[in-house]
């Protein structure tokens, strides 16, 4: 692999690394090198979180083996580079599913547990750490360790979620979710100002597995759908892929005018109250087009994810619409989701009791940075914080101020291991 | 169920195709030198939903030890479908140069090992009446050029050879397949910056396996690089010992 093909999801411009080593037995040692390291999987993170610009990237896509899956008791062992995607592809048939998966499947099993990821079940599963079994963390001073919850647990609450800066994740047990079949029974309902939206979603969290909300951002009242989903006894045939973006168009194709008239558009098609769809459009309706990300052109995307707390979530939420919609600014990908009150594995875990607001903004430089700050101040009002892995600009004191176990989590950091996301949230006050 | 033997079965061209007949139910036989790795690559195997997956421990380039490798495979399969020759190493051109010792091991790994293999398993098939003998050479041994032609002329000797296996073992109906990749990005290219002529090894693993189940007798992977090889073999050599390849 090559320095240009380590990059972000966001393709904002990143310095490249100096190096990538590539990673291929879960037995080998880490390189010595000169710089720091961090592991590098599949990429999706949208910042610098999943970068080591001038460093050392050690590339993991190589520890793509299977150990062993118990298919009586759901319990998969894997090398750290699988990809969510093949755990699915290999598990699915056999009545099995992942028991917590983020919007795409074209994840690392350790960038799942280095980020913690989250899913559209929150309420009801907690987050990605919280069905790790246990994994094994290499450290640059030669030291291999097997975490669980009861063994090691300190490094496991530090690695859960822990950005990949206390070691290189070799291999992880996770508890996989029994399922009749690959479908998911779906029930839309639309709805329009954030109170319904709240009253509708306490409902559903409670009648449905999965929950999750597009919103029209640019509408002056938000407006949108709400998604409850459960596994159905029935298996659908695979939708078929193969969509692509081939290249980067050389101006980004999301403008206020594409922007509004797509929103208004997926609100008002018809949207069936109750479908049975292939468990992939449901929780991946973007992974069905290759590398969506391009259609930002070359000057990239931000991706801003907040959480904050369920007493400011009504305000909050209102407050950070009405600043995106009076910009003009905003997105397609609008999601809004509340989280559950258990409690992350991780010490720098990102979710927490209370809504989550993601949002994508093309870059356009000030114009984006500056909306950012408004909502920053926001979020910090509402004692909320922002997601490591989809930030590529925070200021150290937003991270901070979001993060109370910091100081805890620092002293758990490898020496050798740093990111550029780390060094731009601790280096620079 | 096809009852397969790999040879470099490490390798990541190799792996990726021992996943796919997995993914069918095939039964495996895995030779490598690195115990540790092929354990792994043994499991993930199983997971995969391999029937039966058996590891053997041997340097491709011991011939002597290749007829008990042999009988351990046919002993654990029970019989013999399929042998994949994929074992090889990359070598340092210039290093090459100045080392006769090293051209001649190169030479070895990636040619003569390759032939005696080759010998004791062509016999085997021929006396079966039937199944698939398939080895990975290499675009580069099309044709000798200056920054890598021990390793052309050692993959050069292995596409001659098997040429002449194809011709005699026809009759037999073994089908007889040489596999010519391009560029592959694997570990042993690690090294080298990688362009939009460079393929990934499940790419390639997946020609190979529809190659032998179409009874193919040469294949090139990716397919465009049949084009490519076309124009370069049919540079005048005038011209071509010029040219800084």
């Amino acid at each position: 692999m090559s320095a240009a093909q380590a990059s972000a999801w966001g393709n904002l411009g990143w310095p490249p690394a100096a190096e990538i080593r590539r990673v291929d037995t879960r037995d080998a040692d880490l390189p010595a090198v000169a710089g720091t390291l961090l592991p590098y999987g599949n990429g999706r993170s949208y910042g610098d979180s999943c970068l080591n610009p001038g460093g050392t990237l050690l590339a993991t896509r190589g520890l793509d083996r299977f150990i062993a899956f118990d298919a009586d008791t759901g319990v998969l062992a894997c090398e750290a580079g699988v990809l969510l995607a093949e755990i699915l592809d290999l598990v699915v048939p056999r009545g099995w599913f992942l028991p917590v998966t983020p919007g795409t499947r074209y994840v690392t099993v350790a960038g799942a547990i280095a980020n913690d990821v989250h899913g559209k079940n929150h309420h009801a599963g907690g987050a990605f750490g919280a069905h790790v079994r246990s994994f094994e963390l290499l450290r640059s001073d030669g030291s291999r360790r097997r975490c669980s919850p009861a063994e090691n647990a300190d490094w496991f609450a530090a690695t859960v979620g822990g950005l990949g800066l206390t070691g290189l994740v070799t291999q992880a047990e996770l508890q996989l979710k029994r399922i009749a079949g690959n479908a998911i029974a779906v029930r839309n309902v639309r709805f329009s100002g954030l109170d319904e939206f709240f009253a509708l979603n306490a409902e559903a969290e409670r009648e449905h597995e999965y929950a999750v909300a597009w919103i029209d951002c640019l509408a002056k009242t938000p407006r949108g759908v709400l998604m409850g989903g459960d596994h159905a006894d029935a298996d659908l045939p695979a939708p078929r892929g193969g969509r692509n973006v081939p290249l980067t168009p050389p101006l980004s194709l999301i403008n206020h005018a594409s922007l509004a008239a797509f929103n208004a558009a997926y609100y008002g098609k018809p949207w069936p109250a109750a479908q049975t769809v292939h468990y992939r459009p449901y929780f991946y309706p973007l992974d069905a087009v290759g590398h969506w990300n391009r259609i930002y052109g070359p000057r990239g995307f931000y991706q801003y994810q907040s959480v904050v707390p369920p007493a400011a979530a009504r305000a909050a939420t209102g407050e950070m619409l009405a600043a995106i919609a009076g910009s003009g600014q905003g997105s397609f990908l609008a999601v809004l989701k509340n989280f559950g009150a258990r409690s992350s594995s991780g010490l720098l875990s990102f979710p927490m009791a209370g809504t989550t607001l993601a949002l994508d903004f093309p870059n356009h430089g000030a114009a984006t940075l500056d909306l950012f700050a408004r909502l920053d101040a926001i979020v910090r009002a509402a004692g909320g914080r922002l997601y490591p892995a989809k930030d590529a600009r925070m200021p150290a004191a937003m991270f901070r101020a979001g993060y109370p176990r910091l100081a805890e989590f620092t002293s758990y950091v490898d020496p050798k291991f740093s990111s550029g996301f780390w060094r731009r949230v601790m280096e620079n006050n | 169920m096809q009852k397969i033997l790999i040879v470099g079965a490490a390798s990541a061209i190799a792996e990726a195709a021992a996943r796919q007949w997995a993914g069918r139910g095939a039964a495996l036989f895995l030779v490598a030198r690195n115990a540790a790795k092929l354990e792994a690559i043994a499991a993930d195997l199983k997971v995969r939903g391999a029937a039966a997956v058996s590891t053997h421990v041997m340097d491709a380039t011991d011939t002597a030890a290749h007829a008990a490798m042999l009988d351990a495979a046919l002993a654990a399969l029970g019989g013999l479908d399929v042998a994949l020759i994929a074992h090889g190493t990359l070598p340092d051109q210039k290093a090459c140069e100045a080392s006769v010792e090293l051209t001649l091991r190169e030479i070895d790994n990636n040619g003569l090992s390759v032939i005696a293999l080759a010998t004791r398993l062509a016999n085997l098939l021929e006396a079966q009446g039937r199944g698939t003998i398939a080895v990975i050479g290499s675009v580069a041994g099309d044709r000798g050029r200056q920054s890598n032609y021990v390793y052309g002329a050692a993959k050069g000797l292995v596409a001659r050879f098997f040429e002449g296996l194809r011709n005699r073992l026809a009759k037999a109906g073994v089908q007889v397949l040489t596999v010519k990749p391009g560029f592959v990005d694997t570990p042993m290219t690690a090294a080298f910056p990688k362009g939009a002529l460079w393929a990934q090894p499940e790419q390639v693993a997946r020609g190979i396996v529809a190659a032998i189940d179409r009874r193919k007798d040469e294949v090139y992977l990716p397919g465009f690089w049949r084009l490519i090889m076309l124009v370069i073999r049919h540079i005048p050599e005038r011209i071509f010992k010029r040219l800084s390849l």
